[in-house]
């Protein structure tokens, strides 16, 4: 284990950024945490997390896969990928740095997703262990130890030091970089942070919350409930859960008329949007009830089914906090619970 | 007035002067409300809550409860019984099939707001008198109310309902509030500032429809950013010109019909002030047609959808120097 002083966090940071781009959270105006890129000034937040997932560092919101350019009848293929840079993502809670691994189930299953995989290559995660867990956390229901979160690095601010251990190739070659600013260290001063933060994920309302009953097992009995349309009745179909969601990750693929060409973008879908799936016969899910449903039954049934019983979601809390109903997975599997026999 | 809520809610539906009641229901934690239908008795007891935290504007439900059959019973704060009349005056809601009961309204705070005070580990909240006390994971907290409700509670334009059948509590005034203040300041910077303004604001948007959806004046069957045949559909804005254009062509869309009932800013995940862009259209209906208020009435013609020899002309904008 490897220790910085805090009174030389802006160093650490700056020989970070000195050899490739770093990215962490920073407040903006409106007093909430994005992902901003690091320059001379910029100051770490002190929130637990950011509005955003970090998954905007994989899986943007939108992103160009290919352009045409019509000559007369010519029609040019434009790959619009430039090489991405190496990039550092600092400061991700374990409840992101999580959602890497679902989504690489996703996009990185043959047929492998080159856009994705490339910018996973290129990326250095460097998680912090929480020390102020929120009513809104669960990430202990889905095994995730946010006092330890994965990484390629992973840190523990303490005191008036900044602990690192590195995990993997990468994080071992980041940790290098900045090695004159880091000392070795025993692990005293994580080991009694980590126990007193678990001492506080012990007493947080959703601590006994479990997700266990659901699974493709059940896959009838929960898609059948009648309690599906009580908790959707009030759902606006907004997108607001899914893309603040670090797991969500439907797209949809959308041609741009340019004037002399098409530049064909993929972006974020919501499962809630009225065209989400839309065939040539028309709509799947005609009605919100079905979309809402969609959705739950992704993360609480059609993704563990496929991915030897891991859930779709990390219980970050981010749906809890801001969705505009206060509807939310929690409310929805202790609703369904009884359906699941 | 919860109890006494939930006890004339029993009477109605009992007696069969309705059939469902549209109203809040408890959550999770102590601020997580969802709006609900209760069908029974037993519903309204386990379930129905009215209290600080009971912030959402139910007056859009209506469009939909209004056209079940039976009649449903809805409870309206006074800002929301403005959404109310003005859904109403669209013909939108279908009057005969509503029971309104007015209720007072002190100002409704959100989890969001509390943690933008600085509150985090909420467990649990009471209020006495001005104050809010606040159970955390990291102790006690005592807040001043005013500090802890949302701007639009802050700048309350009034605790007068406009709309009820039947009212409960004390009937309140229209206010003076501080609301066009902000406006005013956007008003006073240079053309660059503004926009820069708008920029730093609009730029966090990450097109999640939320301020669309929740808006009881966007109450299209279906959005022209949906429609693809409408050639400005779009699920992101795929620059800066799309960001701007979404907000800024739903703010003519809802001006004249928006009553400023602010659930815009409350539902933004990124805290994006969307209301101060209504409230520029409702500062400039006011200068140039006199004072008017959306969903004050059910009757009266809004000015954006009315002549008179008097109306400004277009080239107002160029004496107000792009203002």
């Amino acid at each position: 284990m490897q220790k910085l002083s805090l009174s030389k966090l802006d160093q650490f940071l700056e020989a970070m950024a000195a050899h490739q781009a770093l990215y962490l959270p920073v407040e903006d105006h409106s007093g909430q945490a994005k992902f901003q890129r690091w320059a001379p000034g910029v100051q770490l937040s002190s929130t637990l997390n950011t509005v955003r997932s970090a998954k905007d560092f994989f899986f943007p919101q939108t992103e160009d896969l290919v352009n045409f350019k019509l000559r007369g009848k010519e029609i040019e293929i434009i790959d619009p990928r430039t090489e991405h840079e190496d990039f550092v993502v600092f400061g991700v809670r374990g409840c992101d740095a999580r959602s890497f691994t679902i989504l690489d189930k996703v996009f990185l299953a043959d047929p492998v997703d080159t856009y994705y995989q490339s910018r996973r290559e290129h990326g250095t995660i460097v998680s912090l262990a929480c020390t102020r867990p929120e009513e809104t956390c669960f990430c202990t229901s889905f095994g995730i130890d946010p006092t330890c979160p994965q990484g390629d690095v992973t840190c523990w601010m303490e005191g008036d030091a900044l602990y690192l251990t590195a995990n993997t190739p990468k994080g071992e070659a980041l940790l290098a970089q900045v090695a004159d600013l880091t000392e070795a260290c025993g692990d005293e001063a994580v080991k009694a942070q980590q126990e007193r933060v678990s001492a506080i994920l012990k007493k947080l309302p959703l601590a006994n919350f479990s997700t266990k009953s659901f699974g493709g097992q059940v896959l009838m009995e929960v898609f059948d409930s009648e309690k599906w349309g009580t908790l959707s009745e009030s759902c606006l179909g907004c997108g607001t859960c899914t893309f603040v969601c670090p797991t969500c990750q439907c797209y949809d693929i959308k041609d741009m008329d340019t004037g002399h060409g098409v530049q064909r973008f993929r972006c974020w879908d919501s499962c809630m949007y009225s065209d989400f799936t839309r065939m040539a016969h028309g709509n799947p899910r005609l009605t919100q009830k079905e979309r809402f449903r969609q959705r739950f039954m992704h993360k609480l049934v059609y993704f563990p089914a496929n991915n030897n019983g891991e859930y779709g979601c990390v219980g970050c809390g981010r749906c809890l906090s801001k969705c505009p109903i206060s509807m939310n997975i929690v409310k929805v599997a202790k609703a369904l619970e009884g359906d699941c026999k | 007035m919860q109890a006494a809520m939930i006890s004339r809610a029993k009477e109605l539906l009992q007696g069969g002067q309705v059939q469902r009641v549209l109203g809040w229901k408890t959550g999770e934690f102590v601020y997580d409300i969802t709006p609900a239908v209760f069908q029974s008795v037993e519903e309204l007891e386990a379930e129905f809550v009215y209290n600080d935290f009971c912030g959402n504007n139910l007056s859009k439900y209506l469009i939909k409860e209004s056209r079940q059959p039976g009649k449903v019973l809805v409870f309206l704060k006074p800002c929301d019984t403005y959404s109310f009349n003005q859904l109403v005056k669209e013909h939108r809601i279908l009057r005969d099939n509503v029971y309104v009961i007015g209720v007072p309204c002190e100002g409704k705070t959100d989890g969001e707001t509390l943690k933008a005070a600085g509150v985090r580990g909420i467990l649990g909240l009471q209020a006495q008198g001005d104050r809010f006390l606040v159970e955390t994971l990291y102790g006690s907290q005592e807040l001043e109310k005013a500090q802890a409700l949302p701007e639009r509670c802050q700048n309350c334009k009034s605790k007068k309902h406009v709309a009820y059948d039947e009212l409960m509590g004390e009937e309140g005034q229209v206010l003076q509030s501080g609301r066009f203040d902000m406006v005013e300041k956007l008003e006073a910077m240079t053309p660059d500032e503004r926009f820069n303004f708008w920029r730093g604001e609009l730029s966090r948007c990450i097109r999640c429809n939320a301020c669309r959806n929740v808006c009881p004046a966007c109450s299209c069957e279906k959005c022209v950013f949906d429609n693809d045949n409408s050639g400005v559909a779009q699920k992101a804005a795929a620059n800066s010109f799309e960001e701007n254009m979404f907000h800024i062509i739903r703010a003519f869309h809802v001006a004249g019909r928006c009553t400023d009932c602010g659930e815009c800013s409350r539902v933004c995940p990124q805290n994006i002030p969307l209301h101060l862009l209504n409230r520029k259209f409702i500062k400039d209906i006011d200068t140039f047609y006199g004072d008017y208020q959306a969903g004050e009435d059910t009757e009266s013609r809004a000015p954006l959808t009315n002549y008179t020899e008097g109306d400004v002309e277009p080239s107002i904008v160029y004496q107000r120097g792009g203002n």
